[in-house]
């Protein structure tokens, strides 16, 4: 039994990070209509921006600080450089577009950084939380820093008027124009914060899988799971599915005979295909009905 | 009278297709106007092409000042509230949000407040409704929704593409009759483009008749109606 609560613990706090990136996925398909496939390398380099500052000497959550602040803007630029143009053009061009990006920050983080494998701090400390064995200080963390944000990220978009500007710009753009909001903008305020989100993922699980550039290949399956499972139109469902397909992936791993730490990422993989064959729209997602 | 929207010679394209050839009106400040016409004749059009939501070559003036090449979002904040076909509904939300989209360009917080205790006033029904989602209301319903979240800009205009689409006849009365009452009371000017050309001819003092792309006839809304002529060949009644 404590095996098994264990097992759950752990995949909730890995479920946490899940939910973030499923979350920055969410958030900029909602945008665009299309995955971003470089969530994964935007946070890798979002990691890395805030190492080096710690290594520059610049206390934890300074860091942090100054890191989302980064993220945001960055994920600004890369929607007003590279996609807004992209806006119009055909799926596959997108595809190619999030492809190149992949391949730039991956790079540019390799050039940069090098390719060898970085320890990375955690504020939390690793120490048994709160004397159980259960779970661990930086587990706990990741969990409180993730409930934190969510309920930020519900307020910011339930009651203030931005967020309701661009929950409206998301769902029905052309009308959003007619009440005066400028949607091109709500899309790349919408990057901005996704990329911030896939920072606060990126660095509360560098202390897990160690810092180097391909640490969220990984993590990006992961939340892509998370996404098709919750329904990719529903921010609430990436949350729900990020949590179950982290608390999947530990049950799985420990009482599946054979599936152990290797076979864990075909998993995801697996959960994938199997949502999108048995209920397309996710558990909480959509259908989406279009007219051609 | 002054004028409060000119068009002049508007020639409108959805790709390589005319939709509108030169067409010129104007609309008086205070006024409510009709644009009738066949469906394809282009009243969807020329509300779209004010709206900058259409390519468009030609002048429109509003207030005296040009809106070509301006953003459709920055256009409404000129105080035109465009309710599309459709309604354009946001669904998934509530209909007090809806009614706070409605408002999203205004600043002062105590005016939508009270702005939208004055819908629920107009249209008690949306009261009832307040926290239900937009999506579930009735035709009849949204259309009044929709009419109320543009009234939410405190608008000097309003553009309405065709509120008696899909509705009960004795609803369009219901709404058709508040229109009227919002551009008496209210003092907002209206262009309403209509299928059901009589019943915009009873409501409109000033109405124009389109056919493919160009204005066909032009006058006062009773003189138009009292025409058989124009009724039979054009309007289909």
């Amino acid at each position: 039994m404590e095996l098994f609560t264990n097992q759950v613990l752990a995949g909730i706090a890995t479920g946490a990070i899940y939910a973030c990136m499923a979350l920055a996925v969410v958030m900029i398909y909602q945008a665009i209509d299309h995955l971003n496939f470089a969530q994964g390398e935007m946070a890798m380099f979002s990691t890395f921006i805030s190492w080096q500052l710690m290594q520059w000497g610049v206390p934890y959550w300074g860091a942090f600080l100054i890191t989302l602040i980064f993220s945001f803007f960055a994920g600004i630029a890369i929607e007003r450089i590279l996609f807004k143009p992209l806006a119009k053009a055909p799926v596959l061009t997108n595809v190619a577009g999030f492809i190149a990006l992949f391949a730039i920050i991956n790079s540019s983080a390799g050039l940069i950084w090098d390719f060898t494998i970085k320890q990375y701090p955690t504020p939390f400390g690793s120490a048994p939380f709160l004397g159980s064995q259960l779970i661990s200080t930086h587990q706990a963390g990741m969990i409180g820093v993730t409930v934190l944000l969510l309920l930020a990220l519900y307020f910011f978009f339930q009651y203030t008027r931005i967020g309701l500007a661009m929950r409206a710009a998301a769902s029905v753009p052309e009308s959003a124009r007619l009440v005066g909001i400028n949607t091109s903008w709500m899309i790349a305020l919408g990057w901005g914060m996704a990329t911030a989100i896939g920072a606060i993922a990126g660095m509360l699980i560098a202390p897990v899988v160690f810092l180097e550039p391909n640490m969220m290949g990984g993590v990006l399956i992961y939340g892509f799971a998370a996404a098709v499972l919750g329904g990719l139109t529903s921010p609430f469902g990436a949350v729900v599915g990020g949590f179950l397909v982290g608390i999947f992936e530990n049950l799985a791993g420990t009482y599946i005979p054979g599936v152990g730490n290797e076979l864990k990422l075909p998993i995801a993989l697996a959960l994938i295909i199997s949502v999108l064959v048995v209920k397309p729209a996710g558990l909480f997602g959509r259908h989406i009905v279009k007219r051609v | 009278m002054t004028v409060l929207l000119n068009v002049k010679d508007l020639r409108a394209y959805y790709g390589q297709v005319q939709a509108l050839h030169g067409l010129s009106f104007s609309l008086n400040e205070g006024s409510l106007t009709t644009l009738l016409g066949a469906n394809g004749a282009g009243k969807t059009t020329t509300l779209r092409a004010i709206c900058n939501m259409v390519r468009s070559t030609g002048g429109i003036e509003f207030d005296g000042k040009p809106l070509n090449n301006r953003s459709t979002e920055s256009i409404v904040r000129f105080g035109i509230a465009h309710v599309p076909q459709g309604r354009g509904t946001f669904t998934t939300m509530t209909v007090e949000e809806n009614l706070q989209l409605g408002a999203i360009t205004r600043k002062d917080n105590a005016g939508i407040v009270s702005d939208i205790e004055r819908m629920y006033a107009h249209f008690p029904v949306l009261k009832q409704r307040h926290t239900q989602q937009a999506g579930t209301l009735s035709g009849g319903e949204q259309q009044m929704l929709a009419v109320a979240r543009a009234l939410m800009l405190r608008p000097r205009l309003m553009l309405l593409d065709e509120p008696s689409f899909g509705l009960a006849p004795l609803v369009v009365r219901d709404l058709f009759g508040i229109l009227g009452k919002i551009n008496r009371e209210d003092k907002v000017s209206i262009l309403v483009v209509e299928q059901n050309a009589q019943l915009a001819l009873e409501l409109a003092d000033q109405a124009y008749v389109i056919e493919t792309g160009r204005i066909v006839m032009s006058g006062n809304a009773k003189d138009i109606a009292n025409n058989e002529e124009i009724r039979k060949s054009y309007l289909g009644y």
